[in-house]
C-alpha cells in the first residue's frame, strides 16, 4: 500500500469530505474529520522520510505516464509543505470547543467539517501534484472553501470580508489561469518537468514573458505580497478563531510553494533574475512588506488584525528568501513557513481564548489576563518572541538562515532591513505582552463570570489548551533542536535550485 | 443562516409565480416535456462515453427538468420529489462513487483511478461508474442550489 501514499495524501481528506456531509452529523463528522487530518499527517510525513532517502516519488494517476496524465510527484519541498499543512490542520482542528462563533446553527456544523477537510485537500494537493493545471485546480478547491469558512465567522463582516477575498481570489486564479494557458500554448505540456525541458526553447517569447507575469501575479495575489494584500486583515480577523488558525499557518504557505516551483521549477534562476531582473520588482516588495506590514500591526487595535498585519510582515520575509536565490537564503525561507506557520495558528489560537473569555478582541481587552491565564499568557509570549526572531524559538532559525543567505550575496543591507522588522515586532508584541502582565484587569462582568471556565475549569481549559501547548511546544523544539527542519530546509533548497549539496 | 438576510417579497413577485402556475399551456406543456427531459438526460449519461456528452452534461439535464417542473407547479410539488436533505445526501454519494472506483482499483493493486484494475472492459465499465457518480453529484447539486434560492422568497401564500 505505500506505493499508494501519494495518491492517499489527496484522497482521504478529499473523500472524508462527502462522508461527513452524508453523516449530517456533526460528532460523527468531527470525528471521521480528525481521523482524516491526523491520517494524512502521518501520510506526510512518511512521504517526507521517503523522498528524503529515496529521493522524488513519481506517482501516474490512473495509471497513465506523466507527461500525458497527472503526476503525482512528491519532492522535498512539497512533502516539508505536507506536513507543515497537515500538521497545523491536525492539531487545530483539536481546539474544537469555538463553535459557539460560528453562524452556523448546531444542527448543521458537520458542514464545517467538510468544509474544511475540502480546503484541506486542495492544500495538499497544491504541494504533491506536478501538474500545473492540477495546481490551479486545487487551488480552486482550496479556495472555494476557504471562502465559505470565512463566511461563517459570526461577525456579519464576515461575510463582507468572505466577498472580498472570493472577488480577489478569483481574479488571482484568473491571472494564474491565463499564464497556464499561454505556456500550453507555447510548449503544448502541462507537466512541470516537461516546461521545465521544453521551456528554454521558446523563452525569448514574449508570450512566455507575459505569462510568467500573469502566474506570478496571480500566486502574489494569493501570497499576499504586499501592495496585494488587502484580503487578508479582513479574511483573517473576521473568520472563525480556528479556521484563522488554520489559514495562517496554510494558505499562503502553499501559495509560497507555488511561487517557489513557478520561479525554480519552471521558469528557472536565469529567466527570471539574470535576464528580467525580477528580483528589482520583488526585493523592494518584499523589504516594504516587512517593515510596513510591521509599522501597520503596531498601530493595530484589534489582536487578530495585529496578527494578520504581521503576518504579511512575515510573507516579506518569504519572498525576500526568493530573491537572494542561493541555499542558504532560500532555505531560511522554506524553514520559515513551518516556523512562522506554527507560531501564528498557536498565537491564533490564544487569541481565541482569550476572546472567549472577555468577549472582545481588542489589544486593551486583555490587561491582566496573563495573571488570570498564565498558560495561555507565556503561550502568548513564547509565540510572540518566535515572531520576533529570539533565540530558542523557531523563528529565529529561519531568520539566522535568511542573513547567512543576505551576508552571503553581500546585501549588508537586507540584514539591516531585517533587524530593523524584527524591532518593529518587539513593539507590537510588547504592546500586547504589557497589557497581559502590567494592565490592571479591566472588572467587568464577563471576566467575573468567566462563562466558559466555570462549569468545568479543569476539563474543558486543559482540552483548549493541548494544541497551543502542542504548538508552543513545537516553535520550542525546533527552536532548540534546529538541525532536523534546517537540514530538510536546506536539501528543499538546493534541490530547487539544482545544485548538489 | 440566512434567515434575516430574506428580502420582503413584493406582490407582484407573489402575484406573478401564481399567474406562472395558472397559465394552461405551460402547465401541460411542461408535464408532457419533463418526462422527456428526464429521458434525454439518461441517454446523455449512458451515451456519454460513444458520443457526446457524459455526467456533468446529464446532471445539468436532469436538474433543468426537475427545476422546470418546479418552477411551473411550485416549488413544494419538486420538494416532493427529491427534498434538500436527499439532495444533499445525493451529492456525498456521488462523489463517493467516484471515488470508490478509484479506491477500488488501489485495492486491486493498480494506482488511484486505473481502470485496467477493474477487468477486461475495464477501461469501459470504470469510466461508466465515474460518470454516473458525476451525474449523480451534479444533478443533486443543481437541484440543491435551486432549492436553496427558491426558498429564499417563500412566503404563506406559496404553501
Amino acid at each position: 500500500m505505500s506505493e499508494h501514499l501519494p495518491a492517499l495524501q489527496v484522497v482521504v481528506p478529499l473523500l472524508a469530505a462527502p462522508v461527513c456531509f452524508a453523516l449530517r452529523n456533526a460528532a460523527f463528522a468531527r470525528a471521521v474529520c480528525l481521523a482524516a487530518t491526523w491520517s494524512s499527517l502521518a501520510i506526510a510525513w512518511t512521504l517526507l522520510r521517503q523522498v528524503l532517502q529515496s529521493g522524488p516519488i513519481s506517482y501516474a494517476l490512473g495509471g497513465w505516464p506523466a507527461p500525458l496524465g497527472i503526476e503525482y510527484r512528491v519532492t522535498v519541498v512539497g512533502a516539508f509543505l505536507l506536513v507543515v499543512v497537515s500538521a497545523v490542520a491536525s492539531i487545530v482542528l483539536l481546539y474544537d470547543r469555538g463553535s459557539e462563533q460560528q453562524r452556523l446553527p448546531a444542527s448543521r456544523h458537520y458542514l464545517y467539517y467538510a468544509t474544511f477537510l475540502l480546503c484541506l485537500a486542495g492544500l495538499l494537493g497544491i504541494p504533491i501534484t506536478g501538474d500545473l493545471f492540477n495546481i490551479f485546480v486545487f487551488v480552486e478547491i482550496s479556495s472555494l472553501a476557504t471562502y465559505a469558512l470565512i463566511a461563517l465567522g459570526r461577525s456579519r463582516r464576515a461575510l463582507l470580508a468572505a466577498y472580498s477575498y472570493l472577488i480577489v481570489g478569483t481574479i488571482g486564479a484568473t491571472f494564474f489561469l491565463i499564464g497556464i494557458g499561454m505556456l500550453y500554448q507555447m510548449t503544448g505540456t502541462l507537466n512541470i518537468e516537461d516546461l521545465r525541458q521544453r521551456l528554454p526553447d521558446v523563452l525569448d517569447t514574449r508570450t512566455v514573458l507575459i505569462g510568467f507575469s500573469f502566474l506570478v501575479v496571480g500566486t502574489a495575489i494569493k501570497l499576499a505580497v504586499f501592495p496585494l494584500h488587502q484580503w487578508l486583515p479582513n479574511a483573517y480577523s473576521y473568520a472563525p478563531a480556528k479556521v484563522s488558525a488554520f489559514l495562517a499557518g496554510t494558505a499562503t504557505k502553499v501559495s509560497y510553494y507555488v511561487m517557489l516551483r513557478l520561479i525554480f521549477s519552471i521558469f528557472g534562476v536565469g529567466f527570471v533574475f539574470a535576464t528580467h531582473r525580477f528580483d528589482l520588482v520583488l526585493m523592494p516588495l518584499s523589504l516594504a512588506a516587512m517593515l510596513v506590514g510591521a509599522i501597520a500591526a503596531c498601530y493595530q487595535d484589534d489582536l487578530r488584525r495585529l496578527l494578520a498585519y504581521s503576518s504579511i510582515s512575515q510573507v516579506g520575509y518569504m519572498t525576500l528568501a526568493i530573491c537572494l536565490a542561493n541555499v542558504q537564503g532560500l532555505a531560511g525561507g522554506i524553514v520559515h513557513t513551518m516556523n512562522h506557520g506554527f507560531t501564528k495558528s498557536a498565537l491564533f489560537l490564544v487569541i481565541a481564548t482569550f476572546v472567549q473569555r472577555t468577549g472582545s478582541s481588542s489589544v486593551g481587552s486583555v490587561a491582566g489576563l496573563g495573571r488570570v491565564m498564565p498558560l495561555q499568557g507565556i503561550a502568548f509570549l513564547v509565540g510572540g518572541l518566535s515572531l520576533i526572531g529570539v533565540p530558542g524559538t523557531a523563528g529565529f532559525v529561519s531568520k539566522w538562515l535568511l542573513v547567512l543567505g543576505a551576508l552571503e550575496k553581500g546585501q549588508v543591507w537586507v540584514a539591516v532591513a531585517m533587524l530593523l522588522s524584527s524591532l518593529l515586532a518587539v513593539v507590537y508584541v510588547w504592546r500586547v505582552v504589557e497589557k497581559l502582565y502590567f494592565g490592571e484587569p479591566v472588572a467587568s462582568a464577563s471576566s467575573e463570570d468567566g462563562e466558559s471556565e466555570a462549569p468545568g475549569p479543569s476539563g474543558s481549559a486543559l482540552w483548549r489548551a493541548t494544541p497551543t501547548a502542542l504548538l508552543i511546544g513545537l516553535v520550542i523544539l525546533l527552536g532548540i533542536w534546529t538541525e532536523p527542519s534546517a537540514e530538510v530546509a536546506l536539501a528543499a533548497a538546493s534541490e530547487l535550485l539544482g545544485v548538489a549539496r | 443562516m440566512s434567515r434575516e438576510l430574506t428580502p420582503q417579497p413584493g406582490s407582484r413577485r407573489r402575484s406573478a409565480r401564481r399567474a406562472l402556475r395558472e397559465k394552461l399551456v405551460l402547465r401541460v406543456m411542461s408535464r408532457l416535456i419533463v418526462p422527456l427531459i428526464l429521458l434525454f438526460a439518461l441517454y446523455v449519461q449512458f451515451h456519454g462515453d460513444y458520443g457526446p456528452g457524459g455526467g456533468f452534461q446529464a446532471g445539468v439535464i436532469l436538474a433543468a427538468g426537475v427545476i422546470l417542473y418546479g418552477l411551473v407547479l411550485g416549488v413544494e410539488r419538486a420538494r416532493a420529489v427529491i427534498s434538500e436533505k436527499v439532495a444533499e445526501i445525493l451529492i456525498a454519494v456521488g462523489v463517493l462513487l467516484y471515488g470508490s472506483v478509484g479506491i477500488a482499483s488501489m485495492v486491486l493493486g493498480k494506482n488511484y483511478l486505473d481502470y485496467d484494475a477493474l477487468g477486461e472492459h475495464g477501461q469501459h465499465e470504470g469510466i461508466i461508474i465515474v460518470e454516473l457518480g458525476v451525474g449523480i453529484a451534479v444533478a443533486s447539486a443543481m437541484i440543491r442550489i435551486y432549492l436553496a434560492f427558491a426558498d429564499l422568497y417563500r412566503t404563506e401564500a406559496d404553501e
